[in-house]
């Protein structure tokens, strides 16, 4: 079994059909896991006995024609509460958190049937653009292991890029999920801010955080994005948007007549020169294909990864505050007193990027710095979003790169902050915008062998749009047929 | 659900919850805030595990209203500056070596009601806050206890020499557990702040306890500056809008306030000042004063059974009325079965204590023999008998003996084992007498 060969569609229709059992999935996916985790280390917890005792409960009950997820392996990122089943968020703070209850998006999948194989590597706290900072070890790139995965969510991005599952959710607060997409060649969807709970999801930037999917394929994307969206009475902020059924069309999609926005902004001299050119390619195809390709600007891009950076810091300052040593999660040893056990606690069980974070919104949010930094930033972020309103009003999407350059060296730039935020320029402003984004393979550098991912935004609830156009451009080009060889693949 | 900043965790806002604060604004005279977020406050504290409390710091949910007081003769309308909406924390104990934390309430809404500067003595902080309580509680929204921290009190005094325009370096004192000991407390600092600033020293801001066994207050820490809570408005929470629409149901459905209520006792149903106000001190009392007359009794007897008979027995019994079995409609039958003289004003005494056991009262007065024997064709025959028995006490009626006549009635008790209607009896054997 090679997931590198099929999807969700095919699976399903040879599940019921009996030419496959569930079993064999699961096996198939633990075992691919056991030939490529030694050199990728997606996960950091797998899920191998439950996984197994579903999918023989599965068959024993037999799979049905309207069970489309019913036993696919999929895998989730360990910053998602999966009730029983350590949920680390990658930090050392967590390392031994068994959570009581599912998240929604969890809860969602167990009710359709889905496996849960194992729990992906991120950034600590989703902190960073490499799983760089993880406790738990960095991803490796499944193209080149010497290469990072992107961040945060590197290990679902590389569980994919391995071939060990079909789909793995990731969650995204400033490029989280498209990044690594880009950087493995993967499929990868942040959704509209509001479209999917977040109860669950252990909080990072609470008014940027979404919960999105990395798939190998755009239509196994956009029916797992069905199955997880939705208002959800414990998450306010989700909304009531009808939720469609993203796959149901896309045969028939078409770009003719689809009017692209290409902001200057992303295809700068900023973003490398190989990226630049698989993307101008792209966006030929699709002018080829039918579709108007428009230069527009979005003026503030400049300014959006220091507002996102003092926005979302600000709010992880806050939401990172529960881990106090007090009712859950590490506590130091060797305190005296109660300010000793937040003190030391904090100090040993926060790795340096989240230590970092946690000092830049705090300083964002004092007294004296609010209306410089905090206050600043929110009304900027107004700007961006009415950057993005300006160019929708005649535009139906937005399309450059996802990342400034390919994926880069392990180490390469783990000692600069400054240089690895900047690598977020091109995919913090949907998430100050809130509209939904979503990364594609495009091609692969001509410098270094690569994928290169093409990077889509939308109109806010118009995730339609974007899987429409992604389905088209991947039906009609190569990019997605490339994989990874990794475990003495040919 | 228990809130102990569980990780992916979420608030939920509970639309009760501005309802209650639309109405405790409506009731306080206060502005309503159409548009309305939360915001975070941020510090680290074991009774407070998200390590923020959510809260109202820039749009409270009401502000700018009044409530009026008496002191002395005197009224005064004491300003309300704002009302806001936030999240109860944890509670904590602590006991020898060890300190617990209860977080039974963590999470839950309370509205925090911040008075203006207004209050100029003890007994008018006391006046004040018994008055908020009233309001308050006559909405429905909460039973206001300070017994049971379903009221809480923090106070703030400062002093200032007669003139003076600027306020004086204030104190406050937290969770004071009762009206009594915030006189208590705030005498206590007053006459400390006046002694210290006499002597020409400096009053220190700091927080004080109360303690009531030495009736005296108790330095707890002193603030060095603010304190910085790094507000930002809480993205977990959308902002409120509360349409006009809302608050015209509401108002219309807000109970009335015990003013209102006090002037419909006097001017409609005829109670005096003081009945009105007795009855107005709990919305219990008054609630229940109205349904007993609604059941059709009369207005001033059921005043006077719930402020002496019914409340006697509250105050031995050390219970609130909503607590007994008593119903309007039992009080209401009971005082109806006196008024058509189906029971005597002393048979009315038993029959209470039946009522108060939940018993309806004719069926209990027929089960007890408590009913008067009112009917003539039935005393006539006992009246005759009783005057045939005793010549000599009609001989003494006829000299002008009046005493006679009590002895005769006496004897048609005996005889009647105290069922016969005194009414009836009397002026049946007036009738007799006067014959003879």
């Amino acid at each position: 079994m090679d997931f590198n060969q099929t999807d969700i569609t095919q699976l399903h229709a040879d599940l019921v059909a009996g030419k496959v059992t569930a079993t064999e999935l699961v096996e198939a996916s633990l075992k691919r896991m056991d030939a490529t985790e030694a050199d990728v280390n997606a996960f950091v917890n797998r899920n191998d006995e439950a996984a197994l005792k579903q999918a023989q409960a599965l068959d024993a009950a037999g799979i049905k024609e309207d069970q489309l997820l019913a036993g696919i392996p999929l895998a989730v990122k360990d910053n998602i509460l999966t009730q029983g089943l350590t949920t680390t968020a990658s930090s050392k703070m967590l390392e031994h958190f068994t959570p009581v209850f599912d998240a929604t998006v969890v809860e969602k999948l167990n009710q359709a049937g889905a496996i849960n194989v194992g729990k992906t590597n991120l950034d600590e706290f989703a902190m960073g653009s490499s799983t760089e900072t993880s406790y738990f070890g960095t991803t490796k790139n499944p193209w080149d292991l010497t290469r990072v995965p992107g961040g945060s969510s590197g290990g679902s991005a590389a569980a994919v890029a391995a071939g060990d599952v079909l789909g793995a959710l990731g969650t995204d607060t400033g490029g989280s999920i498209r990044m690594p997409s880009a950087f493995n060649g993967v499929v990868g969807m942040k959704p509209t801010y509001g479209r999917v709970s977040r109860w669950g999801v252990i909080a990072f930037g609470s008014s940027f955080d979404q919960v999105g999917w990395i798939t190998r394929t755009v239509k196994d994307n956009a029916i797992l994005m069905s199955a997880i969206s939705g208002q959800d009475d414990h998450d306010m902020t989700s909304s009531h948007q009808a939720v469609p059924d993203f796959a149901a069309g896309l045969d028939e999609a078409s770009v003719k007549g689809l009017r692209i926005a290409v902001p200057k902004e992303y295809v700068s001299d900023a973003i490398d020169e190989d990226v630049r050119e698989v993307i101008e390619a792209g966006l030929k195809h699709l002018e080829s294909l039918g579709a108007i390709v428009d230069e527009v600007s979005l003026p503030h891009t400049k300014y959006g990864v220091p507002v996102y950076y003092i926005l979302a810091s600000s709010e992880a300052s806050s939401n990172l505050q529960r881990f106090d040593g007090i009712r859950y999660g590490f506590r130091a040893d060797d305190v005296k007193n109660l300010e000793d056990v937040y003190v030391k606690t904090r100090s040993e069980g926060f790795g340096e990027e989240v230590k970092r974070r946690i000092m830049l919104g705090t300083f964002s949010l004092s007294a004296g710095f609010y209306d410089a930094y905090f206050n600043k930033a929110a009304k900027v972020r107004r700007l961006i979003a009415q950057d993005f309103e300006k160019v929708f009003e005649d535009h139906d999407v937005i399309i450059g790169a996802t990342g400034v350059s390919t994926a880069f060296k392990i180490g390469e730039d783990i000692d600069d902050p400054k240089k690895m935020y900047y690598n977020d320029i091109l995919t913090v402003t949907a998430n100050l915008a809130g509209v939904p984004a979503m990364s594609i393979p495009a091609g692969f550098s001509k410098k270094n062998g690569m994928p290169v991912g093409m990077q889509l935004i939308g109109k806010k609830y118009d995730e339609q749009t974007l899987y429409n156009t992604a389905y088209v451009f991947e039906q009609t080009t190569d990019a997605h047929n490339h994989h990874a060889k990794l475990g003495g693949d040919q | 659900m228990l809130d102990w900043g569980y990780p992916g965790v979420l608030p939920t806002l509970n639309k009760g919850v501005v309802k209650a604060g639309i109405m405790a604004g409506l009731a306080l005279h206060a502005e309503i805030n159409p548009n309305m977020h939360f915001d975070r406050k941020n510090y680290f504290y074991p009774d407070n595990p998200k390590a923020y409390q959510i809260t109202q710091s820039e749009t409270p949910i009401a502000h700018d209203g009044w409530v009026e007081i008496e002191v002395d003769g005197k009224k005064k309308k004491i300003g309300i500056a704002e009302m806001h909406i936030e999240e109860d924390a944890g509670k904590n104990t602590h006991t020898g070596q060890y300190s617990y934390v209860d977080l039974n309430r963590q999470g839950t809404p309370l509205i925090e009601i911040v008075s203006k500067p207004d209050i100029a003595s003890p007994d008018e902080a006391v006046a004040y806050l018994e008055a908020l309580r009233q309001r308050i509680q006559f909405t429905g929204i909460s039973d206001v206890k300070m017994e049971e921290g379903s009221m809480r009190v923090d106070t703030n005094i400062s002093v200032r020499p007669y003139g003076a325009k600027e306020f004086g370096t204030k104190t406050e004192m937290k969770n004071i557990n009762s009206f009594n000991y915030v006189r208590n407390a705030l005498n206590f600092e007053q006459e400390r702040h006046q002694k210290v600033l006499l002597a020409g020293g400096q009053i220190v801001q700091e927080t004080r306890r109360y303690d009531e066994a030495t009736k005296s207050t108790i330095s707890m820490r002193t603030k060095e500056g603010s304190d910085d809570y790094r507000y930002f408005p809480e993205p977990d929470v959308p902002a409120v809008h509360v349409s006009d629409d809302w608050i015209a149901e509401i108002t219309a459905e807000m109970p009335q306030m015990p003013g209102e209520r006090r002037a419909h006792y006097v001017n409609d149903l005829g109670l005096t000042d003081y009945d009105a106000m007795v009855l107005t001190q709990t919305k219990e009392m008054s609630d229940f004063f109205e349904a007993t007359v609604a059941e059709g009794a009369d207005a001033r007897k059921v005043a006077n059974y719930l402020m002496n008979d019914v409340n006697s027995y509250l105050n031995t019994e050390h219970v609130d009325l909503p607590q007994t079995k008593l119903t309007p409609a039992n009080l209401a039958g009971m005082i109806k079965l006196i008024d058509d003289g189906t029971i005597s004003s002393k048979m009315a005494k038993k029959v209470f204590q039946g009522i108060l056991q939940g018993e309806e009262p004719a069926e209990f007065a027929k089960k007890n023999g408590l009913v008067q024997l009112s009917d003539p064709a039935q005393l006539q025959p006992i009246v005759d008998e009783i005057l045939a028995n005793n010549p000599q006490s009609i001989e003494d009626f006829k000299n002008g003996k009046d005493r006679a006549v009590g002895f005769l009635v006496g004897q048609i008790m005996k005889q009647t084992k105290g069922t016969a209607n005194p009414g009836v009896v009397n002026k049946l054997l007036m009738q007799a007498l006067n014959a003879q």
